[in-house]
């Protein structure tokens, strides 16, 4: 591979946006044909570096070489006319357009006056897509597509320019097994064609199936690039976050108490169906699975936030039907969502009166809120999360993830709750706040709670999990006992390989 | 039938199926109440209907493509106010003393000028400062008024041209010069959303943003351009209309924006953006127009016809939002 000339290289780029060096000083070369992982955990900036590359944003400082010669690109036009394609991840598509249209979406091919060149558009997309082998057309409504076909809709973009680079952000993060044997051998093909491609993911198993080179960015700062062939997951972990990762369990010896939450059969329409599980009060259950596999659904049907359509769901041995979360708050069943930013927090408001949102219709002094109550409570909690802020006034869109994520549990745990739900507690948190808050999860279980972690990284769960409920498409495929999991069986589990016992 | 079919079909047809009721009913009821000698399926009085729906669907089917963008704009009615105070003040200025008839294409167009410019005055801001279009416009439709009472205090501005009256008084093949400005928009408007590069971006858009810019497409000039389109043709519809009556109040057109916004969401246009079409906007002025002409038919005076519009709006989007339920699994809001 030395002595090629790389179609794409990147020399001492720095990108900052306000308050943060999001890259700094990173090069990186992709050479003709070979496929270059670029790894790096949430907030690395793999990115903003691909942003970079695809002509999104500008660097503020560092030059771009497309074959020899140093590029500037005003946008993202102009990078694929220099023939750096960029797939996104599948939320880049307009869900109302047809599939062509998405895919030639902001070049879509002229007649005359400006009038689209339908039998053109038509037959060149459906080109594409018949070598994707997929079950849909040129004319198909994109909003009509599931989310793996939508990823599909995505990768057909990378067919259709003469690429000399093609950037994949996280392509496989919703795609079935199927799917992604198709999307290897496009990636195959156009290896073979002398392309090179840069290839993000954050799954193990596929960055040492099909990458050349491997290139870690950590904490926006380039960290070095490897073979393939001569390194092991371990390196590359240690490489990412600076350290060895510890995959041991969190050994927390105590008690497990009663079943504090029991679910029979559980349907909710075509997202999940006969979903059967058990939670016992101190213990930690984990549910893993890929995207799409119904996981966080089912949290939202027990938050009351979906209606089931079969099943029943048993609380303390009960029988109860949850109409609406504030239903299920008063039931103590507590939800932290999968995405803090949109879903668990107000951003413009301070910590204080995040953290006592759900409570506030209670502390009242007369007819005005009981500040004092609201103060007390936001000190307490404080101290036994240790959140880091300068004080109750300070906003919640001011703080780091770690401490985002710490409000939103205390938010509920102020609640008492019985069972608490965390849906991707660590999603875009640093490496140490993760582990932080794993020892909190441990913790919690320990007091007492029933906790239910969903998490789509494997670390987490085997790291944090008593038991571990492994799902795929909707169904409980199989329930491991941490002693009994590995991560060979819960891969197995989580593609619909094996199934195995049912739960 | 596949799955879904049912309720895209009653979806897609809805506004036809609600003007085909509304003449069902109006036609019924009218026998019934046994109110003016005429049949409200009258051949003239549908073609009156048409003409009296022009001004509001010429603005309409503008809007409905600034809608698609993912914006709105509140200032057509001033904008309609403005362009034709210009139209016919311009007709009595006397630079333009010589031209004899010849006064009337050069007014036309300083009045269809005015509202492109307008419109552009819209469009710049909201490209170059980001401003919510419904906050741009809100400020537009108060000062381009503002604009109208400057230029004649509490008067009105009037001038008849009996050659632009005769005009617009015209039929041809049986339809009223009016009715033939709504149909070539319209045909027009379907043509450029449906088939230009230009109206699926406006598409891209207002569905996705993030993706149209990711695509490279330039959401600024779209949008400028969507906003230049509905004041030519907020100014095209004053054309129309002014050239038979010949008198503007400072008041005219208020609440025409609220009346194109119903007939264009009546039509199945998303407020959000992104989804929306010509032909649904054309059966919603129609829906509306025949609603008014319908209860006057019956006797029905106007405040009673306001009212009944309201709540046929509320209940059409809240059909609609019954019709997009997913199911049950549906997430509760």
């Amino acid at each position: 591979m030395t002595g090629q000339s790389p179609v794409l290289r990147l020399e001492g780029i720095v990108k900052t946006f306000p308050g943060v060096r999001a890259l700094d000083g990173v090069s990186l070369s992709i050479l003709p044909g070979e496929v270059h992982a670029l790894m790096g955990e949430n907030g690395a900036g793999k990115s903003t570096l691909m942003k970079v590359l695809g002509g999104i944003h500008q660097p503020d400082e560092g030059t771009i070489y497309v074959g020899e010669e140093p590029v500037v690109m005003s946008g993202p036009l102009e990078a694929k006319a220099k023939g750096i394609m960029f797939i996104h991840q599948e939320l880049s598509l307009a869900g109302e357009l047809s599939v062509a249209e998405n895919i030639y979406l902001g070049e879509l091919p002229r007649k005359r006056f400006g009038l689209v060149d339908w039998v053109d558009l038509e037959r060149k997309t459906n080109d594409s897509l018949s070598r994707l082998k997929v079950g849909f057309n040129a004319r198909t409504r994109v909003g009509d597509l599931s989310i793996a076909n939508q990823q599909m809709v995505e990768i057909a973009r990378a067919l259709t320019v003469d690429a000399k680079a093609v950037i994949f952000d996280e392509p496989t993060a919703s795609l079935t097994d199927a799917e992604k044997v198709v999307l290897f051998e496009v990636i195959a093909d156009l290896q073979s064609q002398g392309v090179g491609i840069a290839y993000i993911s954050h799954r193990m198993e596929e960055i040492f199936r099909i990458t050349d080179r491997i290139s870690v960015l950590r904490d926006g700062q380039y960290r070095g690039t490897v073979n393939t062939s001569e390194t092991d997951e371990e390196s590359v972990t240690q490489m990412m976050i600076g350290r060895k990762l510890d995959l041991s369990r969190l050994a927390s010896h105590h008690e497990l108490g009663d079943v504090a939450l029991e679910v029979r059969g559980l349907c909710c329409g075509d997202l999940f169906e006969d979903v059967s599980f058990s939670v016992r009060s101190g213990e930690v259950v984990g549910f893993y699975g890929l995207v799409g596999a119904g996981r966080t659904e089912i949290a939202e049907t027990l938050f009351g936030l979906r209606e089931p359509s079969a099943g029943t769901i048993l609380l303390n041995g009960e029988e109860l039907r949850i109409a609406s979360p504030a239903d299920a708050i008063a039931r103590g069943i507590s939800l932290v969502p999968e995405d803090r930013k949109t879903q668990g927090l107000v951003l413009g408001m301070n910590c204080r009166d995040n953290m006592t949102l759900p409570q506030i219709s209670d502390l009242k002094a007369g007819p005005f809120v009981a500040e004092g109550a609201e103060v007390a409570i936001f000190d307490q909690y404080r101290d036994k999360l240790d959140i880091r802020t300068p004080g109750w006034k300070q906003m919640v869109g001011n703080l780091s993830g770690g401490n985002q994520q710490k409000i939103v549990i205390a938010k509920w745990l102020s609640m008492h709750p019985n069972v608490l739900i965390v849906d991707e507690p660590t999603r875009g948190i640093d490496v140490g706040s993760k582990s932080e808050i794993h020892n909190l999860i441990r913790d919690l279980a320990a007091h007492g709670y029933a906790v239910i972690v969903i998490s789509s990284e494997m670390p987490e769960v085997l790291h944090v999990s008593d038991r571990i409920v492994a799902m795929y498409s909707g169904r409980v495929m199989r329930t491991f006992t941490s002693e009994e999991v590995t991560e060979d069986t819960l891969i197995q589990a989580i593609s619909g390989l094996t199934p195995g016992q049912a739960a | 039938m596949a799955p879904g079919t049912l309720s895209t079909f009653l979806k897609r047809g809805a506004i036809w199926g609600f003007i085909v009721l509304e003449l069902i009913f109006f036609t019924v009821a009218g026998h019934l109440l046994a109110v003016g000698e005429k049949t409200f399926m009258d051949l003239d009085n549908l073609l009156l209907l048409f003409k009296q729906s022009a001004p509001i669907g010429i603005i309409a089917m503008g809007m409905t493509i600034v809608m698609v963008n993912g914006n709105i704009d509140l200032s057509v009615g001033a904008t309609y106010a403005l362009s034709a105070v210009v139209l016919l003040d311009a007709m009595t200025w006397p630079i333009f003393g010589g031209l004899g008839d010849w006064v009337i294409p050069v007014a036309c167009l300083l009045a269809l000028l005015t509202g492109l410019f307008l419109g552009a005055i819209n469009g710049i801001i909201v490209w170059k400062t980001g401003v919510d279009a419904f906050i741009v416009t809100l400020g537009a439709m108060l000062g381009y008024r503002g604009l109208v009472f400057m230029y004649n205090g509490e008067q009105p501005t009037s001038h008849l041209n009996w050659t632009l009256v005769d005009f617009a008084e015209a039929q041809f093949l049986g339809l009223h010069t009016a009715t033939w400005f709504l149909l070539l928009v319209t045909v027009a408007m379907w043509f450029l959303m449906n088939r230009t590069v230009h109206g699926r971006n406006a598409y891209a858009i207002g569905d996705n943003r993030e993706a149209a810019v990711n695509a490279g497409i330039k959401v600024g000039p779209h949008m400028m351009i969507n906003f230049m389109i509905i004041g030519f043709l907020a100014a095209l519809s004053a054309v129309v209309f002014y050239a038979e009556s010949g008198s503007v109040n400072p008041n005219d057109g208020s609440l025409y924006e609220l009346w194109v916004i119903t007939a264009v969401v009546l039509g199945g246009t998303k407020l959000a953006g992104g989804s929306g079409s010509i032909i649904g906007t054309f059966g919603g002025v129609l829906a509306i127009q025949l609603l008014r002409k319908g209860l006057s038919h019956i006797g029905a005076d106007t405040s009673t016809v306001n009212l009944v519009i309201g709540l046929i709006l509320i209940a059409v989007l809240l059909l609609d939002r019954q019709l997009n339920v997913k199911g049950k699994g549906e997430l509760k809001t």
